[in-house]
């Protein structure tokens, strides 16, 4: 899966800091993601997984550092400057809005438009059709294209989100902890989701905090801590055990795991 | 997540064609035009004066209706609906009778500023993230105190009249005070199918002589507040704000302006309410308005909306005001104590909301 790693990346953050105020949540981390593959950005609550992907989609503008997509230096506005460059995040409660139509929120933004007598009606017969194929791609089967999403357990939730980005041409698709309120087959269902996104050639940016979750589908793992990244690791490079504790940060974790007995 | 979930029933197409918004609406309609066709038919409730009595006031229901129902759907609420309305219409009053402006002008001003204070209304609430319905509380006491300070310290009496006089050949007033199809009516009643003024000034005319502008402007902006929701993106764009702001802007929504246009839309509903009551009235009163915005969200919420934004329709809140009006005076018809409106309006309300409740708990599937 890591031809890609060859050619450029199609994103380098490089040397990102952010500050807020006083505080530091970044200080100087530099990530690159190639087109395939599926980067895992690792980390406990706190490291500064989410700060870094709001940088990176445009919510926030770093305070030192660069980003370069495509080779070229990018500076976004907002989140709209992202979208449109290629950069879709789904994110983990806020991908859909469950008394709307599974149609509606699929096209939500980017409504499809026909105009009748000059004046631009929304294309519902075309957006209907899209939806249920695009549906029906990701392995969901939909009672109709008027289903709330709010009937859809939360691992469908994802799947809709992340098949939106994709259908709306996305090159790079930053999942925020998609998988840590699901259960167990929801998960493999968002796994195997992202797997079919990665051979699409897309690149994927999956943050969790689950190590098995990340190992199960990532090429490459990043750990941040302390707003500091430990580091990028390839698949088999690296043992899960290994990676808990870097993103633990060593010491103590080490120290708990000795009285709970290898659980964690 | 492979193939159809067991778990799901099929749904009939007869239970998939009752769940829609309106449901609790059509119910309720049907309920209260059956009520007053059995106790109040021979009252002249349903001859052509009669009709018209009701529709009139279903009308002015349905023109605060519909703004107040966008913007709900929208996420926000409107208390100064009531107060627009009065602040409104003594503008025009103020402008045309104790300025002496061209009406037209009056009335093109006043829209300007209702507009503008609807926008700021929407501006504050989208700029402090305050519940918008502490902030139009505000301008519900700003502007009502404007509308009584104003007339009081200028001419020295809380109603100004003479619009009407000042309004003869204007080319704008009739848009709001006029009537329309009044060669239908007098041919109709020239056949006899409907009454005629037997004496007086009016012999031989026909007892309602065309329909007023208030009603085509009911009908005009529930049509366009209908297709703006369901035949347009920006109606999806209005759901996506109220049904999670957040979400919606991460999918490239403008949220902030979706939700000042709609705050802007609710001051120009109330405004076009305010300008048809001065025409038709020929007078500007401090009192006018009041409570209206507590109706308009009655009718919006008999109408099938939900409280908390994301969920509603334009046809439900249509019917919530046909409603609210025919049994507000078809209980003056059938000849019962005027003060149980009140009760019988409460019973009508609790009932169309729990039926609500548990039309969107079947079709979103909550538990």
């Amino acid at each position: 899966m890591s031809t890609g790693a060859r050619h450029e990346p199609i994103i380098r953050m490089k040397m990102i800091e952010k500050h807020f105020g006083r505080v530091i949540a970044l200080a100087g981390v530099s990530v690159d993601v190639h087109q395939g593959e599926c980067h895992c950005l690792l980390g406990d609550n706190g490291a500064g997984k989410s700060t870094f992907i709001k940088t990176m989609s445009g919510v926030h503008k770093p305070t030192h550092g660069e980003i370069l997509f495509e080779g070229e230096t990018m500076e976004f506005a907002d989140p709209r400057d992202a979208i449109s460059a290629g950069i879709a995040t789904v994110y983990q409660d806020l991908a859909m809005i469950p008394l709307m139509s599974v149609t509606r929120n699929f096209f939500m933004g980017n409504e499809p438009v026909k105009k009748r007598m000059g004046i631009p009606f929304y294309d519902k017969a075309y957006a209907d059709r899209v939806t249920m194929e695009e549906m029906r791609k990701m392995g969901i089967s939909l009672r109709g294209p008027d289903q709330a999403v709010g009937t859809l357990s939360g691992g469908e939730r994802q799947t809709v989100a992340i098949a939106r980005s994709v259908h709306f041409g996305a090159k790079v698709l930053i999942l925020d902890e998609p998988t840590s309120a699901l259960g167990v087959r929801q998960t493999s269902n968002v796994l195997a989701t992202i797997d079919k996104v990665r051979k699409q050639g897309i690149a994927v940016v999956f943050i969790t905090h689950n190590v098995r979750h990340a190992l199960a589908v990532g090429d490459r793992f990043t750990v941040l801590n302390r707003g500091k990244t430990l580091g990028t690791a390839k698949r088999g490079e690296i043992t899960p055990d290994e990676l808990q504790d870097m993103m633990a940060g060593g010491q103590e974790l080490a120290e708990l795991e000795g009285s709970l007995g290898g659980t964690v | 997540m492979s193939g159809t979930d067991e778990r799901i029933k099929e749904m009939s197409p007869l239970r998939r064609a009752l769940i829609r918004p309106e449901l609790g609406g059509i119910v309720g309609t049907i309920a209260v035009f059956t009520f007053f066709l059995l106790t109040a038919f021979d009252s002249g409730m349903f001859n052509a004066q009669g009709v018209l009595n009701w529709s009139i006031v279903s009308a002015q229901f349905m023109i605060i209706a519909v703004g107040a129902c966008l913007l709900m759907i929208a996420g926000e609420f409107d208390l100064s609906v009531g107060s627009m309305i009065g602040f409104s219409g003594m503008m025009i009053a103020i402008f045309s009778v104790t300025l002496s402006w061209p009406v037209w002008l009056a009335i093109v001003v006043t829209f300007a500023m209702a507009v503008a204070i609807g926008a700021l209304n929407g501006f504050i609430v989208i700029r402090t993230g305050l519940p918008s319905f502490i902030v139009t509380l505000a301008f519900l006491f700003i502007l009502r105190g404007f509308t009584i300070y104003l007339p009081q310290t200028i001419e020295r009496k809380t109603i100004i009249g003479g619009i009407r006089e000042a309004a003869e050949g204007d080319w704008l007033a009739p848009l709001f005070g006029g009537k329309i199809f009044q060669g239908l009516f007098v041919w109709m009643g020239d056949n006899g199918i409907i009454a005629t003024f037997e004496r007086g000034t009016r012999a031989g005319q026909p007892v309602v002589d065309g329909i007023p502008m208030l009603i085509v402007w009911a009908i005009l902006l529930v049509l366009f507040g209908h297709i703006l929701l369901t035949k347009t993106r920006f109606g999806n764009w209005i759901y996506a704000a109220g049904g999670d702001a957040q979400a919606a802007r991460y999918a490239g929504v403008p949220v902030n302006r979706v939700k000042i246009l709609m705050f802007m839309f609710t001051a120009f509903c109330a405004t076009v309410f305010a300008a048809c009551q001065v025409m038709e009235f020929g007078s500007a009163g401090a009192d006018r308005g009041l409570l209206k915005e507590f109706e308009a969200i009655i009718a919006v919420v008999i109408g099938g909306a939900l409280l908390t934004g994301g969920y509603g329709s334009v046809i439900g809140a249509a019917l919530g005001a046909l409603i609210f009006g025919v049994v507000q005076q078809g209980l003056f018809f059938a000849g019962v104590e005027s003060s149980l409106f009140r009760v019988f309006l409460g019973i009508i309300l609790l009932g169309a909301v729990i039926l609500n409740t548990y039309i969107r708990r079947m079709i979103t599937g909550e538990r």
